[in-house]
């Protein structure tokens, strides 16, 4: 039972951990903090969902298209929204972004209505192995684990061995140096919005292949993914993928001996972490000088 | 324009004649209201001022203290939860249930307040929504507060009734002059706190804690009480709301409503008073009267739906007040973000040295 608990909640934390690095990257190029994150992949999912439904098109052919859209959704927004923001506040930003997220959870319901819908990926949830007796692993599981890995695999190359991906990298570290050194700042912020978008439409796929899908169900899977990113200190990639891991864990542990404590127990579990370590875990604390 | 001469006028209540007249005047305004507005209107009116004390209660910790909130459905919950079941259980009468309820919200506030004091940004707004999810999920999984089912408001009686004095308020109208005076009073509170040696330490601490620090105010101290007091404010609005209803459940506080309130402080002006009750006004108006009505709006109305039929799908068109609060947000930090107060400064300075 025990090691079933463990596979589930590392599969799901895995997908917290996708979340959580769109929200990362975001945070860490451009300083805004995405709550349009989950709204975003929800809006992927969802064309996703129309490509195969009404064009019946391979299942392959239409992540091929979703991926794309969901590169070019982040950077519109990056693009229509944030850019023409003069000198934002740090709540300014957040209200623009909460303000994205009503926009597409609006414009998701007009367009597919409220119901719940069904979203299948080749990789189910009710197809089973069990390697070692006693640990039941779905290929959803399976599913989540590999893309997680090759897509941990790609940033890492991404980020070290590509003109683009080190140029973000410098954007990060201090955006006016690297202005100096002709990156152009700003199209780094759009693309890390289009990497973002791309990370959390690819889990919000397998979240809705596992619950349903409608314009609402990225909330609570974009809040924890939050909680993971803020968890592992919303600045190292591989830290926040703990910090998804870790969270999913500490969720399924207790859904399995609170059941009706489930949803609320992640945020309990932050505020106590963030009493005694206010940056996260594995952020050092920036402590602020005059 | 407005040129102060002695330190005095600084802390005076209300600046000039012509504010105290046009107050005057738009409070009795406010009071003849019910004599000629369709009843529907009262009702809408009523969540309108309810929105608005919560509104200049957030201000006083967004705007004011500069700490962002997004668990505040989560003191409404309590404000309003706590009002109904302190009447419906214990018997306690309205009049001392209402502040109760809010007492207990700002005892809430306080305990949100300690995270606050080590955190910011974006972990102070987590650490806050997920107060708020918290108080939702357990309204609604303890059955002692209804459970999901929701709960109704017992009527509402302003005397006491164990002594034998009840008066019982049955109509929208006469629930409006409660409301009314209740919101008066603590409208009238929150700009004189301002005006006070507290409320210059929650500017002090909005525009640098460690100035602040610095010049002697206590941050454990005045954080705290900024979201205490935001809370009471939060708590006195949800317990008057839960009678505006008479039903509520607890996914009626859910997180959107945190963000709606949030954007009602935004949209009206950050650290105003006015731009609050503005922002509420507007965005309510908004929320209950125009966008869910938008279908049956003229020219618009048809519009849309013309769009609806061939783009998207008619009966989500319902779906058309988030996009358009959505647009609002942005819109509002794109091209003013001072809200509407920042409109109006504009106005007044235009007119004021006209025709220059």
């Amino acid at each position: 039972m025990i090691g079933q608990l463990i596979v589930e909640g590392l599969a799901i934390g895995a997908c917290y951990g996708l979340m959580a690095i769109g929200v990362v990257i975001i945070y860490k190029t451009s300083e805004v903090v995405n709550f349009a994150q989950g709204e975003m992949a929800m809006f992927s999912t969802f064309i996703a969902y129309h490509i195969l439904s009404y064009y019946h098109y391979p299942f392959w052919l239409a992540l091929i298209i979703t991926m794309v859209f969901a590169i070019l959704l982040g950077m519109f927004i990056e693009f229509a929204f944030l850019r023409p923001a003069k000198e934002p506040t740090a709540l300014g930003l957040i209200v623009i972004t909460l303000g994205a997220e009503m926009l597409l959870m609006g414009l998701a319901g007009w367009k597919w209505g409220a119901e719940q819908k069904y979203f299948e990926i080749p990789m189910s949830f009710n197809v089973t192995h069990e390697p070692i007796k006693g640990v039941i692993i779905s290929d959803w599981a399976i599913g989540v684990f590999v893309i997680a890995a090759i897509l941990m695999t790609l940033l890492y190359l991404f980020f070290k061995y590509t003109r683009v991906g080190v140029a973000m990298k410098a954007t990060q570290q201090n955006k006016n140096a690297a202005k100096i050194m002709g990156v152009r700042v700003e199209r780094m912020f759009s693309l890390a919005w289009g990497l973002s978008s791309l990370m959390g439409a690819i889990a919000a796929m397998f979240f809705a292949s596992r619950a349903t899908l409608d314009p609402n169900f990225m909330m609570e899977p974009f809040l924890r993914a939050f909680a993971a990113a803020v968890l592992g200190g919303l600045m190292s990639i591989p830290g926040v993928l703990i910090g998804g891991g870790l969270l999913g864990l500490i969720e399924n542990f207790f859904g399995y001996v609170w059941p009706e404590w489930k949803p609320i127990v992640a945020f309990l579990v932050i505020v106590l972490v963030l009493c005694v370590r206010p940056s996260g875990l594995f952020a050092k604390h920036y402590i602020k000088k005059v | 324009m407005d040129m102060k001469r002695e330190y005095y006028e600084d802390i005076e209540l209300i600046g000039s004649g012509v504010v105290l007249f046009w107050s005057a005047a738009f409070l009795i305004f406010l009071f003849t209201l019910p004599i000629y507005m369709p009843n529907y209107y009262i009702y809408l009116l009523n969540i309108i001022i309810v929105n608005v004390i919560l509104a200049v209660g957030l201000n006083i910790l967004v705007g004011y203290t500069g700490q962002i909130s997004l668990g505040h459905a989560g003191f409404f919950a309590i404000g309003a939860y706590g009002t109904v079941f302190l009447m419906t259980h214990f018997q306690i009468p309205f009049v001392f249930a209402l502040p109760l309820a809010a007492f207990i919200a700002a005892f809430f506030g306080f305990i949100l307040g300690l995270p606050a004091l080590r955190l910011e940004g974006p972990y102070l707004a987590i650490a806050t929504l997920g107060f708020g999810l918290a108080i939702m999920h357990v309204i609604g999984t303890w059955d002692i507060f209804g459970g999901r089912m929701g709960l109704h408001a017992p009527p509402l009686d302003l005397g006491i009734p164990k002594m034998g004095f009840s008066w019982v308020l049955e109509s929208d109208v006469s629930m409006y002059y409660l409301i009314l005076i209740i919101a008066v009073i603590m409208i009238v509170s929150a700009i004189n706190l301002m005006k006070t040696r507290v409320g210059r330490a929650f500017v002090a601490i909005r525009d640098s804690d460690i100035a602040a620090e610095v010049m002697g105010v206590n941050l454990t101290i005045y954080k705290t009480l900024a979201f205490a007091i935001s809370a009471f404010y939060a708590g006195i609005a949800g317990g008057l709301f839960a009678f505006v209803c008479g039903f509520f459940d607890p996914f009626t506080f859910n997180m959107i409503l945190s963000i709606v309130f949030l954007v009602m402080v935004v949209v009206g002006g950050l650290g105003s008073i006015l731009g609050a009750i503005m922002g509420a006004t507007l965005i309510t108006y908004l929320q209950y009267d125009l966008l869910k009505n938008v279908s049956e709006t003229p020219y618009l109305g048809d519009f849309l739906i013309s769009v609806s039929r061939k783009w998207f799908t008619v009966i989500g068109l319902e779906n058309f007040g988030s996009i358009a609060l959505g647009l609002i947000m942005i819109g509002i930090i794109i091209f003013e973000p001072l809200g509407m107060y920042g409109v109006w400064i504009r106005i007044k300075k235009y007119w004021m040295t006209w025709p220059f």
